[in-house]
């Protein structure tokens, strides 16, 4: 299975004899990191190699397509419970530059004491099952080679079923995974010492199949009520899971801690944590870094969210991260939507690339404050450590409330989460091995008398039954769906129509969902406000309208809002009346025109408009504008008056007249092209001249609607404008 | 709820045994520390096992999630746990010479228990 660009996945194609598809590979890749390159007109030292087919930043129209990879892997988190949609917005993110699509579980699946089969729908995710699991890594399978990089993938080997979870990952080829079980301990209240014993197996298994792992300690910096007093605990739970890991058999640099700059505006961020993050990076040299962003004093705002990513993504660089994450702008209000996760991954690619070269440039002081204060974090996480073997070890630190207290240790609120080392979910299903324990599979964690049957296979106790599920596939059960409803084919039925004809609708996360969002500003307090908008929803017949975004102007002059809601209305594409594409002429063909028949143009930026820089880019012979083509351009400068441009005209005895428009602010620019216009009817030229005007916000429909004679967007470049002029002299010679 | 230690912060006095360690001797200190918590733990799970660990041995002897769940219920009910489910599927397998695949799913239709249970006696008896 091929993709073409222009071309939609077919979901239904991924489906199709999955039970029989096998992974191309396994285990985690890292970008390659190409040191000084050029790539466009630029060097860069911190980028990777570019993709084969990529989307960039909107600027990059400005650099000829320029998009740039940054060197760190670049993570989105895509969980809209679908999984069948999921994968459209996994082909969105790899194109904006993801390689580590993680995937969000359903809510309540590490309490699940075994694996889901099946597709059914999730809650703020999706259930990871065999079947949904085999159908993403099929689907990037296709989209890796579609960008010409290679995709990881990434879930969740947590909760009751970590060991199930991890055998199903590694058949399935899944690249990287959540395992942490003080995760379990301390959110997920799973009893502490199953916990422990399964994340040995499970980490095992992991180490098997080469996968990436990802700690959970970025969680207690989410739960502490203040969290950047947590920094020395953090520094501990990374070292627990860490080294834990590292002593069942995982490669170090396969480990990766999931760090988080503890905290963020308005608190001077920057002083703690950038001190946090050396002190981190000193002590877990031989591990990895996934950097995460703050989203404890994550908003509802999507701008705030955004910034505090980028100043989370400045420390990544003074420091270092080996994978970079995203959290979506929208996280702080619901579940990330398509265009949510495509700006994240956006303003990673923005960040990151506009950092290039940072640290060949500036260094971190060796002494004074950040010195200090990363020396204060490190002893603190020391003494943490000291006090827990003190109180009789991990689990009775537990059991005392050591962990998620909001004071900055050793200081201690009392407000801890604490655990029973006999309580919790699962307790008492820790059972011990006895001396002829066995378990006859590869990847195993621990006693496994394998030598009572055969010595010959201790360190291959699957030799004992001719090889597990690792050594051969075949072996694999595949289920597919166990519910005659709740399932992807009676899912994708409902909404067939909106893939197999013209019908579109809007959308956020779901194929026809509907759903819109709306962004205004009300003259009016925060309440009112709040209300009116409701009121407006009803008004635009969005149904189920629903505030997500409140933010005060003023106490009393205004508010903005926004709201979304479903609007119930599909477009036929096929019914739409689409003007037709202009067709440009090429570069010899207006040359030769204007060789026989000079052209001259009088071009200025009109009214009060100092803009310049678009209106130079359409003429100058450097940026391929106009003069190119021989064209005889006089350049009247900026803010001139349609008078002017008029009478300049006239003395110049020219044949076009181009003036330029950025301010829109009243529809002034549409009143200055009309003022052009009736200015040339007056001065009895206008029949004599083709009269242009152009600027970001000017329409060309609109534009025409003034009486001037063609209008320029913010598309177009020297070529079109050129088109234009040759056309319209051809038009008027007849 | 039990009430859990508060106490203001002693840093200042707690610090003063690694105050003059160098960074170096700190991090190596952060680092034994950290073995030495984890140490117990990897020890314990070297000699314990658990439902999910059965569960996931079983999925890769090729049983599905819904064959290994009842598999191991069906040890834990019989105390034969602590010998490894996917070792009584294997015992029944190689002694009553059948494939591990039907041995494991007549051990699900409930026969052979009682002949695993007595392998096992006869062994320890050994």
């Amino acid at each position: 299975m091929n993709l073409k660009p222009n071309e939609k996945l077919d979901v239904r194609e991924i489906l199709e004899n999955l039970e029989n598809y096998a992974p191309k590979r396994r285990g985690w890749v890292w970008r390659k990191k190409v040191g000084q390159q050029q790539i466009g007109p630029f060097e860069y030292n911190n980028c990777s190699t570019s993709l084969k087919n990529s989307v960039g930043i909107p600027s990059s129209d400005y650099f000829d397509g320029l998009d740039p990879q940054p060197e760190e892997v670049i993570t989105t988190e895509i969980a809209s419970g679908r999984f069948e949609d999921d994968i459209r917005r996994m082909r969105m993110s790899a194109w904006h530059g993801a390689d580590h699509i993680m995937v969000i579980r359903t809510a309540g699946q590490s309490h699940m004491d075994q694996l889901i089969e099946g597709t059914p729908q999730g809650i703020g995710g999706i259930p990871i099952s065999r079947k949904q699991v085999r159908a993403h890594r099929k689907a990037l399978d296709i989209i890796e080679d579609e960008v010409g990089r290679l995709i990881n993938y990434h879930s969740y080997v947590s909760g009751e079923a970590g060991p199930d979870i991890a055998v199903m990952f590694a058949e399935e080829g899944v690249n990287g995974a959540h395992q942490d079980p003080q995760y379990n301990v301390l959110y997920r209240n799973i009893n502490m010492v199953r916990s422990f014993v399964d994340a040995a197996e499970a980490k095992k298994v992991m180490a098997w199949a080469d996968m990436a792992q990802i700690d959970g300690a970025h969680n207690a910096n989410a739960t502490a009520r203040e969290a950047w007093k947590v920094m020395p605990e953090l520094m501990v739970q990374h070292a627990i899971n860490s080294i834990f890991s590292a002593k069942v058999g995982m490669k170090k640099e396969n480990i990766c801690l999931s760090t988080v700059p503890p905290t963020a505006a308005p608190a001077p961020a920057l002083k703690f944590d950038l001190p946090y993050a050396v002190a981190l990076r000193e002590y877990f040299t031989e591990y990895k870094m996934r950097a995460q962003q703050n989203t404890k004093y994550i908003t509802s705002s999507s701008r705030e969210a955004t910034v505090t990513h980028v100043l989370n993504m400045l420390v990544s660089r003074l420091t270092s991260a080996d994978i970079q994450s995203t959290i979506t702008p929208d996280e702080g209000r619901n579940v990330p939507w398509h265009i949510y996760n495509i700006e994240a991954c956006d303003n990673a690619k923005q960040t990151l690339v506009s950092l290039d070269s940072l640290m060949d440039m500036v260094e971190l002081k060796k002494d004074g404050y950040l010195v200090e204060e990363k020396r204060e974090i490190q002893e603190r996480a020391v003494l943490y450590l000291e006090e827990i073997l003190e109180v009789g070890g991990y689990f009775e630190a537990v059991q005392k409330g050591f962990f998620v207290d909001s004071g900055k240790y050793p200081e201690r609120n009392g407000d801890g989460i604490a655990r029973d080392i006999h309580g919790g979910l699962a307790a008492g299903t820790v059972y011990e091995r006895d001396e002829d324990y066995l378990a006859p599979v590869t990847a195993h964690f621990g006693n496994n008398n394998v030598a009572q049957y055969d010595e010959k296979f201790i360190d291959n106790p699957s030799g004992l039954i001719g090889g597990c599920s690792f050594e051969n596939r075949d072996l694999i059960q595949f289920i597919d769906e166990l519910d005659d409803e709740d399932n992807v084919y009676t899912r994708m039925d409902k909404t067939e129509k909106y893939r197999k004809s013209d019908i579109i609708k809007p959308e956020v996360q779901w194929l026809g969902d509907g759903v819109v969002q709306v962004d205004l500003f009300l003259p009016t307090d925060k309440r009112h406000a709040k209300y009116a908008a409701l009121e407006f929803a009803k008004h635009m017949n969005l149904k189920d309208p629903e505030v997500i975004h409140v933010e005060v102007l003023h106490p009393s002059e205004g508010t903005r809002v926004q709201f979304k809601g479903v609007l119930d209305f599909e477009v036929d594409l096929s019914k739409l009346e689409i003007p037709p594409e202009p067709v440009l002429l090429d570069y010899d063909e207006i040359r030769e025109y204007v060789k026989n028949r000079p052209i001259k143009v009088v071009a200025g930026t009109m009214g009060e408009d100092e803009h310049s820089v678009g209106l130079r880019e359409v003429l100058d012979i450097k940026h391929g504008g106009i003069e190119r083509y021989g064209i005889d351009v006089v350049y009247l400068g900026t803010s001139v008056k349609v008078e002017k441009i008029i009478d300049a005209a006239i003395e110049e005895n020219a044949d076009v007249i181009l003036g330029s428009t950025i301010i829109s602010h009243d529809d002034v620019h549409y009143k200055l092209m009309k003022r052009m216009h009736e200015v040339a009817i007056e001065k009895g030229i206008r029949d004599k001249v083709i009269i242009c005007a152009g600027g970001t916000q000017v329409t060309p429909e609109i534009a025409v609607k003034q009486g001037i004679d063609a209008g320029f967007g913010r598309e177009s470049h020297g070529v079109d404008v050129a088109t234009f002029i040759v056309e319209e002299l051809r038009r008027r010679e007849k | 709820m039990k009430k859990l230690l508060e106490r203001d912060d002693d840093f200042l006095l707690r610090r003063n045994h690694i105050k003059d360690l160098s960074d170096e001797e700190l991090k190596s200190k952060f680092w034994k520390l950290s073995g030495e918590i984890v140490d117990p733990m990897i020890e314990l799970s070297k000699t314990h096992t658990t439902p999910s660990i059965e569960r996931s041995v079983l999925i890769r002897m090729g049983f599905s999630s819904l064959e290994a769940q009842p598999l191991v219920e069906l040890a834990i009910d019989r105390g034969l746990i602590g010998k490894g489910v996917g070792h009584v599927v294997y015992v029944v397998s190689k002694e009553k010479d059948m494939s591990i695949r039907d041995a494991g799913l007549e051990l699900l239709e409930e026969k052979h228990w009682d002949f695993v249970i007595d392998y096992f006696n006869k062994r320890g008896e050994k």
